[in-house]
């Protein structure tokens, strides 16, 4: 059953990212492009999801365990530090580069788009790369 | 600044992103889990036992979207400007950026500004500001 829901949000994530624009790199960019032409649209894709995650996450913190039973895994880490911030200020110039972040890469990928292959290649690569250092520096515990 | 009105698209910016907000809430309702992409993606490079199926699920489901919509309407077809080798650049950054930051537009950009999280403010703050001064200097700096 997990693995079930799972697909489904998904399936209804990229379903958002189609319909939304967002799995649209030219689209991304023209939001991002403040000193051009300003298609504000995916600020509204923020606001709707936001709108909706408000919802679902209110409910979420009361309860410890999902409706399938499962452990609520909530994220516990509160420090504001260099890696979170040099991490996603990195995140944002690739973002920048080419219009795609990580869930609309993978739609586009399942449109068949050759380009969106070659990003997400790369995007594993440097996943790898992370996963590599971490190791490094803390040969006996990874950190979750 | 100037507003793009052609390229504005309100309602399918807004109903998308709300389908992303039901997305994310039946993950955290049901699998307890926080619907980021890059984390997702980025445990599947480092296996734990039982922690892999409702992963590739996930990702399976993101991936067979655009099939999955073709039932009900057209796909959009994606604009990808960028080239090959910016593409490799972007996608590296991507991949260790959200790996480093702990995220990326859903799991900080959705969900945490959902959960009200400090954290994930900050960080969503430092992606798209990234974003936004990477697609100035790139498009009206070097390549006015």
């Amino acid at each position: 059953m997990p693995i079930l829901t799972s697909l489904l949000a998904g399936l209804v994530f990229g379903f958002g990212l189609i319909l939304s624009g967002m799995a649209n790199p030219a689209k991304v960019l023209g939001f991002l492009d403040l000193a051009g032409r300003w298609d504000p649209s995916l600020a509204l894709v923020m606001a709707g999801a936001v709108g909706v995650g408000l919802l679902a996450f209110a409910i979420a913190r009361r309860r410890t365990a999902s409706f399938l039973g499962l452990p609520m895994r909530l994220p516990t880490a509160r420090h504001i530090d260099g890696r979170l911030v040099g991490g996603s200020l990195l995140f944002g110039i690739g973002w920048g580069l080419a219009g795609f972040c990580p869930g609309p890469a993978l739609a586009a990928l399942g449109m068949g788009q050759v380009k969106a292959a070659i990003f997400v290649g790369a995007m594993l690569a440097g996943m790898g790369v992370f996963e590599l250092l971490e190791r490094r520096a803390a040969p006996s515990t990874a950190k979750a | 600044m100037s507003l793009d009105w052609n390229a504005f698209t309100p309602t399918t910016a807004l109903a998308g992103g709300a389908l992303i907000g039901v997305a994310a809430a039946v993950f955290v309702l049901f699998n307890g889990r926080i619907a980021g992409v890059s984390g997702v993606l980025g445990g599947l490079l480092k296996p734990v036992k039982g922690d892999l199926g409702w992963r590739i699920a996930f990702i399976l489901g993101l991936v067979a979207a655009p099939l999955a919509y073709a039932l009900f309407a057209s796909v959009p077809e994606p604009r990808i400007d960028a080239g090959w080798g910016d593409l490799v650049i972007a996608g590296l950054l991507v991949g260790i950026g959200t790996r480093y930051g702990s995220g990326c537009t859903s799991g900080h950009g959705v969900c945490g500004l959902s959960r009200l999280s400090p954290r994930s403010l900050v960080a969503t703050i430092a992606f798209m500001g990234a974003g936004f001064a990477t697609v100035v200097v790139v498009r009206h700096l070097i390549g006015a």
